[in-house]
């Protein structure tokens, strides 16, 4: 039976809810989690971390820096603190390890909005929509980069939604929440994954470094494939799954792509568990 | 063998061709959508880059263009601050918000200093900067916005003293300006003087400067003055000032100062410096009277 409005009917009838759902329940609680952890200390006073996505103090004293953001400001001729770049290199580090898309799917809370806009466009069977290069958010980075040289500012935080809706749960909204929809609409009706797979130059920086990660998700049982598409029709990046999945028998059956966000949402919604993490091999 | 050098031919000239398609329907597209983005977030951002002068930033910031290019937007500064932290308040604080003897059991709700520029505000979205007319800058000596400043956007080290130790008295986040002699009370020769007593540097950055008012003949007006060299542009002279509508405001020091043409030399200091006047003898004019009168 194949619905692609409604993935995931078969998972749960032969694995259950629980493990139907389980990495995306687990992304949830990540993605609330370290937003709660920001906010603990505002609210309640208990001061884990301090600053926001774009720069943060971890228990007083564990720096850590966007890369692109300290980029951005080496661009724009500012030199950089070594307290910026220590900062910059644990989460470079962290995330060449463990995939850069790891952000995009377990940190960014613009995911939640992108998410629940690939919902949307899906159960109401929308057509992809506009054509727009996956390449696009590539070019945007770099064109970010040269924009910041030329005009002296860090350019990108005029607009970053990812950083936008952060500061703004925490420090105050202000008309974010106008962006914040027109996000939504965009990936809804606009173009499907439009935002976060298409645009965002945050998510383009952190796919570079996943070009390097050991945690990979990988296609170990697709000879069990069923050719149901569920996997393709959840997966915000479907063209990385086709050459682990189809691919002949020599080929690897580890999805090399550096757009794969290592978000486990495949290995959720396998019927017959095709899907699980391993390492780069 | 020429069959074979054939073929390769084929395959090279085939490869060249996809990679030309590859460019014209992939690669091409892409960059353009990127540039046609970058340039509307050009635009955008270079409309927007001023700082209105109502708001201030905080202690130690680099000159705007530069801080502009250094701030990474994190808000440690924001949650640095002393003030904004201020969970009991001291019988100093609840005074200088609201005089105690009106309602000495007032609870008294500090207006937090430091804020983010939220979007859509006319301050470049996610800086740090304060209002000094809301809540001035409280001058904490240990300038905690600074030292927590992951970037040097914030830096003490811009602050030295004669002693080259960081000092708060040296930031010039702005510069106090009586920008209305009109409405201000001490200028109508009536008894104020509240922004001189609020003043921190008071004597050095805010003095009263005495003159005869003309219009009662003897008595004195207290006009407030402000002495660049040791204004901190706290604001707390604009916070305090009793009108409906501050006399005395922080201005950013680019708008305040007015700049001497280069060439000026100034007699006096001149003279003084080489310890003679320096012209050798006083000009003798012969005085011009009107002719007497036949």
């Amino acid at each position: 039976m194949i619905n692609k409005r409604r993935p995931g009917q078969e998972a749960v009838a032969k694995k259950g809810w629980v493990q139907s759902y389980k990495w995306l329940f687990l992304r949830r609680i990540s993605q609330l989690g370290i937003l709660g952890l920001f906010l603990a200390g505002p609210l309640l006073g208990i001061w884990i971390i301090r600053g926001t996505l774009s720069a943060s103090e971890v228990l007083g004293f564990l720096p850590m820096t966007d890369p692109l953001i300290l980029l951005q400001s080496l661009a724009a001729g500012h030199p950089a603190t070594s307290t910026a770049v220590i900062g910059a290199l644990i989460v470079v580090v962290f995330y060449a390890l463990i995939g850069g898309g790891i952000f995009c799917a377990w940190v960014c809370p613009v995911n939640l909005l992108t998410d629940a806009a690939a919902w949307l466009n899906r159960r109401l069977g929308l057509k992809k929509g506009m054509k727009l290069s996956k390449n696009t958010r590539y070019w945007f980075m770099a064109a970010i980069l040269l924009l910041s040289a030329l005009s002296g500012t860090i350019v990108w935080e005029w607009l970053n939604p990812v950083t936008m809706l952060q500061r703004g749960l925490l420090f105050g909204m202000g008309m974010g929440w106008f962006l914040i929809a027109a996000i939504f609409v965009f990936d809804a009706f606009l173009l499907r994954r439009g935002w976060c797979g298409h645009i965002c130059p945050v998510g383009a920086m952190y796919s570079l470094l996943s070009l390097t990660s050991v945690l990979r998700v990988q296609a170990a049982g697709r000879e069990q494939c069923t050719d149901c598409m569920d996997c393709f029709s959840v997966c915000p990046e479907p063209q990385v799954i086709q050459p682990a999945l189809k691919g002949d028998a020599q080929s690897s059956p580890v999805i090399l792509s550096k757009n794969c966000l290592n978000c486990g949402r495949c290995i959720d919604i396998c019927p017959h568990n095709v899907f699980r993490f391993s390492r780069r091999t | 063998m020429d069959i074979d050098k054939d073929i390769d031919k084929k395959d090279k000239k085939r490869q060249k061709e996809t990679a030309r398609r590859q460019f014209l329907t992939e690669t091409l597209p892409a960059a353009a959508s990127a540039l046609v983005l970058a340039a509307g977030l050009g635009a955008y951002q270079r409309s927007a880059q001023a700082v209105p002068p109502r708001a201030m930033r905080p202690p130690g910031a680099l000159p705007e263009k530069k801080f502009q290019a250094a701030c990474l937007r994190c808000g440690q500064c924001v949650r640095a601050c002393h003030a904004n932290l201020l969970q009991n308040n001291t019988m100093e604080e609840i005074a200088f918000d609201q005089p105690a003897e009106i309602n000495p059991n007032a609870s008294v709700k500090l207006e937090p200093v430091l804020r983010l520029a939220e979007c859509g505000a006319d301050i470049p979205v996610g800086t740090p900067y304060f209002i000094p007319r809301i809540s001035p800058c409280r001058l904490c000596e240990d300038m905690p916005c600074a030292q927590a400043c992951p970037s040097g956007a914030l830096s003490k080290q811009t602050l030295l003293d004669e002693e080259k130790k960081p000092s708060i008295y040296k930031a010039t986040m702005g510069l106090a300006v009586l920008v209305d002699h009109e409405n201000c009370i001490g200028s109508q020769g009536l008894r104020c003087d509240v922004c001189y007593r609020n003043c921190p540097v008071i004597d050095e950055a805010l003095t009263l400067d005495m003159q005869i008012n003309r219009r009662t003949g003897v008595h004195t007006r207290f006009i407030p003055t402000v002495h660049s060299k040791y204004c901190t542009g706290c604001g707390k002279c604009e916070r305090s000032c009793i009108l409906e509508h501050p006399a005395i405001k922080v201005l950013p020091i680019e708008q305040a100062r007015g700049e001497l043409g280069h060439h000026y030399r100034l007699g006096w200091e001149e003279k003084e410096e080489a310890g003679k006047s320096l012209i050798p003898e006083a000009l003798q004019l012969p005085a011009r009277r009107p002719e007497e009168l036949p």
